[in-house]
């Protein structure tokens, strides 16, 4: 799970992280009100979405008086940005930050991650604050210095004071720079992140070190014990057909093709994508019905796939280990009556009572293309919409 | 022969008195598994009774804790069926307690649970498979998780992947093209997971009963590229690979936790070329991962070794 900038730095806030004062502000007035509570002579308005490049798009904006941050402001809220992180479709902007503008001296790079060869936390530091970390770490991967964490005992402070020297933090501010770090560390940990980033982290004139970004990613696994971070998710950030999708427990992605998808297990879900595209077909998404699929929750996977506009026809791909072909049968027959059945549908069937599964179709009376194997599915279904 | 199952394992259920843990525990029964009782804290001194497919009845013996129940029953390897927020404790526990397998079939178990499991491993000589994994089966012999047995024949061919029904697509293109399976590893769609490609791989280099390999990866990590070196360096025996996610989205996790390109790194392009460069074939689609196999099976003259049987 993403939560907003503004939450990522109330969070790390909380740790002890040093983070300038800001407010978020919905509309322009609000966003004039915080800046007048601030009483900064420069004042930071920055979009809130859950993507990075908001810089880059006209996202960030630097105001040196109370009308700079009406205009910017106004310019701001319900612009739609592109960046390398949103697609090109893009995302509106309905929350900005509004932040105590500072005396930046230097900026520099924080990060951490999860890696999985070593199965434990990593903290990254890089001199080469401000950038876009990958490209980092394609250019100039040395630059990128790392910490394997020892999970028994935690980020210990010389492993700190290590990265801080490595990246050639000013002597004087290498003992604050690793308390930073040692906090970063501690709320990765406790809630349970799959990313924390801080970039940039800037060192001040006037000798204060800050989480100036701050970009927090959840294990959406651990939430259960994580009320507080649960609050803290905007549905408007998300696809609604994804939203309505994690209600049933179904995991939806939603792609940009025309041939919707549905499909027992995520790697079988995954490598179907993978065939209708192989077939010169375009996945319309991504969705695993999971193993324990019941009438309803096929009737909801139908619908959802169908409330997609961009769908012009529908590929079934089933391998009925413990989930029976019979059940998923039904299951299509009583949605496609539910929701009525204008599209092409192609529907593969493998596995434990595939030929009822197959009878039951049949006997249907809709138009069902039934197929043997997922190539002759995805053949059949890529030509249907064409 | 075999990897890590054969017909003499036995095995315990952890969580055996909730649906899931039961419904698997009278399919491995069924499939002739050696599963000799369960542990359930709390429900100790109990006893679970199941009546299989062929009418039978089976009584099995529930334990509070595990270390009990290896000593009661013998067993020397679990499945773990425990919800998420108490799996990891279920792993630790069935570790502790020495056993030489554990097999962790729970979806949903948080990752920093998950390297706290790893950290406490180190040392010790019990193999975890898993999390979020279908299991693993020694075709004829045991089962031990969630896959259909059915659609398994005994062989020749090892088969280890990230996802489940992949496996069963994969075994399943197999089988009806009448080549029999050694052992299905199913490995797990988590990023922190027990057993590795490679830990896999090697002991199906090392099972003179394997004479062919077929490797099934995803999106997300770099394990598929450390199999490849590894294969390339050690593995005596043809590997046969499918990258699924070609199609993924960046920063998406497609269903497993761990399929997720990141950063730009872990795509399926990346992991093709690696496995083609370190000579192991790709199927071009799911569908061909069969095919794909008996062409190289050919290429090397095993294929008749590796046929098994005649299918209908």
């Amino acid at each position: 799970m993403n939560i907003h900038e503004y939450q990522g730095k109330e969070v790390l806030r909380q740790y002890g992280v040093v983070v300038p004062n800001g407010k978020v502000a919905y509309t322009v007035d609000e966003a004039v009100a915080a800046a007048e509570e601030l009483g900064s002579s420069v004042v930071v308005v920055k979009a809130q979405i859950h993507a990075g490049g908001r810089g880059k798009a006209g996202g960030v904006k630097v105001a040196k008086s109370i009308d700079e941050v009406r205009t910017y402001a106004d310019e701001i809220l319900g612009k739609v940005l592109v960046t390398h992180q949103t697609g090109p479709e893009g995302k509106e902007v309905k929350r900005l930050l509004i932040e105590q503008g500072c005396n930046i001296q230097k900026e520099y790079y924080v990060g951490l991650v999860v890696d999985r060869a070593t199965g434990r936390v990593v903290m990254m530091a890089s001199e080469e604050g401000g950038t876009e970390i990958e490209e980092v770490a394609a250019k100039t991967p040395e630059k990128i210095i790392k910490e394997i964490v020892d999970p028994a005992i935690g980020l210990q402070t010389f492993q700190a004071r290590r990265l801080a020297y490595a990246i050639n933090v000013p002597n004087e501010l290498v003992n604050k720079t690793a308390k930073l770090m040692m906090s970063l560390y501690q709320a990765f940990v406790d809630k349970d992140c799959s990313i924390a980033e801080i970039n940039p982290l800037v060192i001040t004139g006037e000798g204060d070190v800050m989480a100036l970004d701050a970009k927090l990613n959840f294990d959406s696994n651990a939430l259960f014990r994580h009320k507080d971070i649960q609050a803290l998710r905007d549905y408007d950030e998300e696809d609604e057909k994804e939203i309505e999708a994690s209600k049933y427990d179904l995991s939806y992605i939603a792609l940009d093709g025309n041939i919707g998808c549905m499909v027992n297990g995520a790697g079988l879900a995954m490598a179907t994508m993978d065939i209708i595209k192989y077939y010169g077909g375009e996945p319309a998404n991504f969705l695993d019905v999971g193993g324990g699929a019941t009438t309803e929750k096929v009737t909801e996977a139908f619908k959802i796939i169908l409330s997609d506009e961009n769908v012009k026809g529908i590929f079934v791909n089933i391998f009925g280990g413990i989930m029976r072909c019979d059940v998923i049968a039904n299951g299509v027959v009583e949605a496609a009556k539910e929701v009525g059945l204008e599209r092409p549908l192609v529907v593969r069937l493998e596995g434990t009572n595939v030929e009822i599964g197959k009878r039951i179709l049949n006997e249907s009376g809709l138009n069902i293309v039934s197929a043997d194997s997922m190539a002759d599915g995805a053949q059949k279904i890529v030509a249907l919409v064409q | 022969m075999s990897i890590l199952i054969n017909k003499d394992t036995k095995v315990i259920t952890q969580g055996i008195t909730g649906a899931t843990g039961l419904f698997h525990a009278k399919g491995a029964l069924d499939y002739g598994t050696q599963m000799v009782g369960g542990v359930t804290p709390g429900k100790g001194g109990q006893s679970v009774d199941i009546t299989l497919e062929s009418g039978k009845l089976v009584s099995l013996p529930i334990f509070n804790t595990v270390v009990e129940a290896k000593q009661v029953t013998g067993a020397t390897a679990s499945v773990i069926y425990v919800a998420p927020p108490f799996a990891a404790d279920a792993i630790i526990e069935a570790v502790d307690a020495d056993l030489d397998l554990v097999i962790c079939i729970t979806e949903g178990i948080p990752v920093m649970d998950m390297i706290k499991v790893k950290r406490y491993m180190e040392g010790k000589r019990t193999i975890l498979v898993g999390p979020n994994c279908p299991g693993v089966i020694t075709p004829g012999e045991c089962k031990i998780g969630i896959m259909p047995g059915y659609i398994h024949t005994p062989g020749h061919v090892g088969v280890v992947s990230r996802s489940g029904t992949l496996t069963y697509e994969a075994v399943h293109q197999l089988s009806t093209r009448g080549i029999g399976q050694s052992t299905a590893v199913g490995i797990g769609g988590d990023p922190v997971k027990g057993m590795e490609f490679i830990d896999v791989l090697s002991r199906f280099n090392e099972d003179p009963d394997t004479y062919a390999v077929i490797m099934i990866g995803e999106i997300g990590g770099t394990a598929e590229e450390e199999a490849a070196e590894w294969i390339k360096a050690n593995m005596t025996k043809p590997v046969v690979g499918f990258i699924g996610g070609a199609t993924a989205p960046p920063g998406k996790r497609m269903g497993h936790a761990g399929a997720i390109i990141s950063g730009g790194k872990g795509t399926a392009a990346e992991k093709i070329a690696k496995l083609q460069e370190c000579g192991v074939q790709v199927a071009p689609t799911p569908s061909e991962m069969g095919s794909t196999l008996v062409k190289v099976l050919e290429e090397q003259g095993i294929l008749e070794k590796c046929v098994t049987h005649q299918h209908a």
